[in-house]
């Protein structure tokens, strides 16, 4: 197999008054050429740590991370040639610039020939609907195509390897979409390119990675395709419960028989109740719990399995209660 | 895999760098004011302090060159050596960090970018201030002193370089250590005064400053009877050794600063 990425026993330590933050505690991880990866976790589990010492900005802790084949630490000179990153939300550049000179402006640093490179802008801002926009200062942007264009800034150097850090973060449904079907067409392009995406949207990395690795905690627990990682959640029967507000309820769900994972998230005054149960006669025992917390049922559905089941299972709670800590 | 040559790299890298720079003179004209006429007020009320003393003409002079001379060092230090603090905060220090340029380029991409301004404002006052007071200076030394304003020029961003590889290790705390700094420079490099006014070792400590030495060569040149620090050769000599010293220190702290900060979680803004 032809690696893209790989790490060995990789550790950050963040030495911070009062205490010493563990980002990542012993990551491998072997990502083949051609593939989107997702890297996927609640905010605080370690994600953008990897991502920031994959793209040589931060130096490990110890262990060993491995670039297109070129050492982190000891190769970044030549490793930058080849690497770029987009992250989410990012505010970068000078406000004053048009998004032409701007992305202009970020490609000499990579010391591409100009004229080339122009087109090449002018083709990407096309692709992705912003050739109205191109000669618009920064500061005038909408978050969205401000986002389009740090993608274009990604593209321009053309990496073998693009990282992206939460790249739909904050976007519109749209906007979101119109970065993913970028980041395919990409892809599609040449086939020796490789996307490493962290991100916390469940559906995104489902969506848009051949392969998802989940982390937590500076650890990963568990790595796969997508469908793979949802396998092991499929022989529960995954069910939503959503439930006025009340009296805490999550862990007398969790220790009714037959529950295997359970988790909550709150959403328009609603809790709205995950849970997955070994068997459907687990729920008998579910809603005597529930009648007996004097909430009222608002709804009950069964459905499909996702990457949050699979996370939920995997860690034991799910991605709100996690960066809530 | 073939990349572009390094110093086809550095090159471009200071063109682009020094871009936003330059075209946020004309989209913004509020330096005009900022930049020129509030600066030559300064001035202008240090030339009617030494006038209300009766002080000799050539100390005029002093004064206008000084103010000639601050532009420059004003604009390394808050559009070059301070700039990475603000560019880290904005996440451009992660961009500039990770691209296979160099920081020393992204640096004098800024020193150029900026002294359009600094040009500008260092010639009005030379300009304005001269003609207004009737300030003269001397002919014959007007050629060799704009050789040494260069050589000092030259100093001045190597001296840039190395304080702004501090900057981006230190961060806030060399923020606030320039800014308590201020002060105490314009005092240790004469700018409104002969060195020599200051003695030895006042002066000698002054001198560590490129602008000290290449200000008080510039002086003796253009206004005859300045009191002289040391001879003019040996400034002139002290300056470009300073412009090699500088140099490499500033090369050498670059890199072992940027490996540090690299360590330290300082290149980025933290998120896990």
């Amino acid at each position: 197999m032809d690696i893209a990425v790989e790490t060995r026993a990789l550790r950050r330590v963040y030495r911070t008054r009062p205490q010493e933050v563990v980002a990542l505690d012993g990551v491998d991880l072997r990502v083949a050429r051609g593939q989107r990866y997702g890297v996927l976790g609640p905010n605080g589990a370690g994600k953008t740590t990897l991502i920031k010492i994959l793209v040589t900005l931060l130096l490990p802790s110890s262990g060993e991370a491995y670039v297109d084949g070129l050492d982190v630490v000891h190769q970044s000179r030549e490793l930058r040639h080849r690497i770029a990153m987009v992250s989410g939300g990012e505010n970068v550049g000078f406000g004053m610039l048009t998004v032409k000179e701007q992305l202009w402006m970020f490609s000499q640093f990579y010391g591409m020939p100009s004229r080339p490179v122009r087109r090449h802008i002018e083709e990407l801002l096309e692709r992705l609907g912003l050739s109205d926009a191109g000669d618009r200062r920064i500061a005038a942007l909408s978050s969205g195509m401000r986002q389009k264009m740090n993608l274009i800034r990604g593209l321009i150097t053309n990496p073998r390897i693009l990282f992206l850090d939460e790249p739909t973060v904050a976007l519109d449904v749209g906007a979101a979409r119109d970065v993913r079907d970028e980041v395919r067409r990409w892809m599609a392009e040449d086939p020796s390119r490789t996307v490493i995406l962290t991100t916390h949207y469940m559906m995104e990395a489902d969506e848009l990675c051949d392969r998802v690795a989940i982390v937590n905690r500076g650890r990963i627990v568990a790595e796969g395709t997508p469908a793979e990682l949802k396998q092991r959640v499929q022989r529960d029967s995954i069910v939503d419960l959503q439930l006025s507000p009340g009296t805490r309820l999550l862990d007398a769900l969790r220790a009714v028989d037959g529950v295997a994972a359970a988790s909550v998230a709150e959403q328009d005054g609603i809790d709205r109740f995950s849970l997955q149960l070994s068997s459907d006669a687990a729920l008998t025992g579910v809603m005597r719990v529930v009648e007996g917390s004097g909430r009222q049922i608002r709804g009950v559905q069964k459905r499909e399995p996702t990457l949050e089941d699979a996370f939920v299972k995997l860690v034991g709670r799910g991605m709100a209660e996690e960066e809530q800590g | 895999m073939s990349h572009p040559a390094a110093v086809q790299i550095f090159l471009k890298t200071i063109v682009a760098r020094a871009w936003p720079r330059f075209v946020s003179t004309y989209r913004n004209r509020t330096w005009v004011v900022t930049e020129t006429l509030l600066p030559l007020i300064g001035t202008i009320s240090m030339i009617y302090v030494y006038r209300a003393l009766h002080a000799p003409a050539r100390y005029l002079g002093f004064v206008v060159l000084g103010g000639v001379l601050l532009a420059f060092w004003q604009n390394v230090i808050y559009s070059m050596a301070t700039q990475f603090f603000w560019d880290r905060g904005a996440g451009n220090l992660e961009l500039f960090a990770m691209a296979p340029t160099s920081l020393a380029a992204i640096l004098l991409g800024m020193a150029f970018g900026g002294a359009y301004v600094s040009l500008t404002r260092a010639f009005t006052i030379l300009l304005v201030a001269s003609l207004l007071f009737g300030v003269g200076y001397s002919a014959a030394g007007l050629l060799p002193a704009l050789g040494v304003f260069v050589l000092t020029i030259c100093a001045l961003y190597c001296l840039g370089m190395l304080l702004a590889s501090l900057f981006l290790f230190y961060q806030r705390e060399a923020w606030q250590l320039a800014d308590a700094m201020q002060e105490p420079i314009y005092f240790l490099s004469g700018f409104y005064f002969p060195i020599r006014s200051l003695g030895a070792i006042a002066g000698g400590v002054g001198s560590l400053i490129p602008l000290t030495l290449g200000l008080d060569a510039i002086r003796q040149l253009v206004l005859p009877g300045t009191p002289q620090f040391i001879p003019l050769r040996w400034e002139v000599l002290a300056v470009v050794v300073q412009i090699a010293g500088y140099a490499i220190l500033s090369q050498i702290s670059l890199r072992y600063l940027e490996h540090r900060a690299r360590e330290d979680a300082r290149l980025i803004l933290r998120s896990t």
